[in-house]
């Protein structure tokens, strides 16, 4: 899934400052797993944002409200007959929510309340992390299912480089080395021969470099 | 490996069977050529060549080619380091093709340090290629002449083809397949990473040569000499990957502070003698950090001078 997290509830209050109707607007999916913006946060936060407002003796209305998902037109059309009540939106989806609800409400200002980090898993209790980057030509297959694009610090394909150490990466040593856990794998899987098949040189078109991305499919359009 | 690939000396000298010996210069934090200009005279004479730095630590420096470039000129031969951290493939070929231009022979291919060690942290960093395919795009610029793309290279370049190795790195398993997989991908002589525990680089040594590696890829062993106790301490707990015996920072504390340099000196002259004795080593690689003042005397005691002509 996709992981975000809050954002300083300063950088709120500065975004938001300048309107006085303003709705808190959540997201079902995503973000509400990784507790930064589902009903629960969008609660949370307005009542932050009340308290702040009215400790400062300003009168403004903030309404919440979560919609099932806000990468979907369907979803985000839920709100069109209140949009214009507000002065602005404070989206607490991923970045695609909050850019999909400020193209389709061209003229309300609609501000990120999270930070959108990764795509990634739920580790454990409270700690999320990064999986996959989209790399849009995936080679887990030849890395005994482990992602050296998204989890080695320098997308090392021919791993590990030389700042592999007891397992951690050079970076940190809070951060795994990818190219250890894609051997121990391999390993396990009886397959170390393969670690000697030399990746070739990747194909990055279908990256982020190759411009933004689309998949369309013929046999799913109406 | 009779047949010359470039006109590298350091090639002649090891193919000729001589113990090679390089060491290396880090360009300035600047633009005044004069620094790394004398570096190079200090050792011109008791080396075949000298690895030039590219921005390691990912500290911002004055680039690698335009420093090797200074060296040419006065008649040291440089071996161009080059990381893939900071070039994508363009650049990297177009910058292989400016030091042919300068007819620069050797080019050494890393990955890089992350640049969270140096001074643009928050800086992007590339990795379009990582070292190994570095290695596959030189051989295949200089052996087919042509570029990655496709297109012909007019006058391809000529370079020997180096890449590094750490026989200390983690996963113990992969030490010598991954030594196997640079040579698959066309590397010519390796440079070591810095050796300290000797019992343990002769081990790694055997493994190599045991899978026929050390008649497929001159291997230099990586030597640098320490300058005190807390300097062994430091590389010991906070350099990754380096392998530092407690014998060693043991024998540094031993002698007076002012003596610890000459000791230093004195135990990395002892390692490259046992070392000259190892099946499969084809030279040394000395690198004397912010210290290249000290490698004439290296080199001198070591038995390496003076250097073959060839
Ligand atoms: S290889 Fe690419 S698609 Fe596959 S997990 Fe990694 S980033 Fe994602
Ligand atoms: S230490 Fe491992 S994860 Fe970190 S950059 Fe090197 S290969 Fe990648």
């Amino acid at each position: 899934m996709i992981i975000a997290e809050k954002k300083p509830i300063e950088e709120i209050i500065r975004e938001v400052e300048a309107y006085d109707r303003i709705l808190v607007l959540g997201c079902n999916e995503c973000v509400t797993v990784c507790e930064a913006g589902g009903k629960k946060e969008v609660e949370v936060l307005a009542s932050v944002l009340r308290m702040n407002f009215m400790a400062q003796d300003r009168e403004k209305t903030i309404d919440e409200r979560t919609l099932e998902r806000q990468c979907d037109h369907e979803y985000l059309e839920e709100i069109r007959d209140v949009i214009d009540q507000y002065d602005a939106v404070i989206s607490l989806a991923c970045g695609v929510g909050v850019q999909f609800a400020a193209e389709k409400y061209m003229t309300t200002p609609v501000l990120p309340g999270v930070n959108t980090v990764c795509l990634g898993a739920n580790e454990d209790r409270g700690l999320w992390t990064e999986r996959c980057q989209a790399c849009g030509s995936c080679v887990l297959a030849r890395t005994g299912g482990i992602c050296p694009v998204s989890r080695c610090a320098k997308r090392v394909l021919n791993g590990p480089c030389g700042g592999s150490t007891n397992g951690k990466c050079e970076i940190s040593k809070d951060t795994d080395c990818a190219w250890q856990l894609i051997i121990d794998r391999l390993k396990a899987l009886g397959k170390m021969d393969d670690y000697e098949i030399v990746a070739p040189v990747k194909d990055w078109s279908t990256d982020r470099a190759g411009g933004p991305r689309t998949v369309t499919r013929e046999d799913v359009k109406i | 490996m009779s047949e010359y690939v470039s006109d590298s000396r350091l090639e002649r000298v090891l193919k000729a069977g001589h113990l090679g010996v390089t060491s290396e210069c880090g360009p300035p934090r600047g633009s005044d050529p004069e620094e790394i200009k004398k570096k190079g005279m200090l050792i011109k004479d008791y080396v075949d060549a000298v690895n030039v730095t590219d921005n390691q630590t990912a500290m911002t420096r004055m680039s690698s080619l335009a420093a090797c470039v200074h060296l040419k000129l006065l008649g040291i031969e440089p071996v161009l380091q080059m990381v893939t951290r900071d070039r994508n493939r363009v650049a990297l070929q177009s910058d292989i093709l400016g030091a042919a231009s300068f007819d620069i022979s050797n080019m050494l291919c890393l990955s890089g340090d992350h640049q969270s060690f140096g001074d643009c942290a928050q800086g992007q960093n590339v990795h379009d290629l990582d070292s190994m395919q570095l290695v596959q795009t030189v051989r295949y610029m200089r052996d087919e002449g042509k570029f990655l793309g496709g297109d012909d290279i007019k006058r391809p370049p000529r370079l020997f083809v180096g890449a590094a190795a750490n026989p200390f790195a983690d996963p113990f398993e992969i030490r010598v397949p991954r030594l196997a997989k640079k040579i698959a991908c066309g590397a010519e002589f390796i440079q070591t990473q810095c050796i300290y525990n000797i019992d343990k680089f002769k081990e790694w040594m055997r493994r190599a040569s045991d899978r026929g590696l050390t008649e497929k890829v001159f291997i230099m062993a990586g030597m640098t000499p320490m300058k005190s106790v807390g300097m062994a301490k430091y590389m010991k707990n906070k350099v990754p990957g380096m392998d530092v015996p407690d014998e060693i920072i043991q024998r540094l504390a031993g002698v007076e502070k002012k003596h610890q340099a000459q000791e230093g000196i004195q135990i990395c002259v002892e390692h490259i003698q046992e070392l000259k004795e190892v099946p499969g080593i084809a030279g040394f690689h000395i690198m004397a950090i912010e210290w290249e003042e000290k490698v004439p005397e290296i080199v001198e005691k070591s038995g390496l001078y003076p250097r073959p002509e060839v």
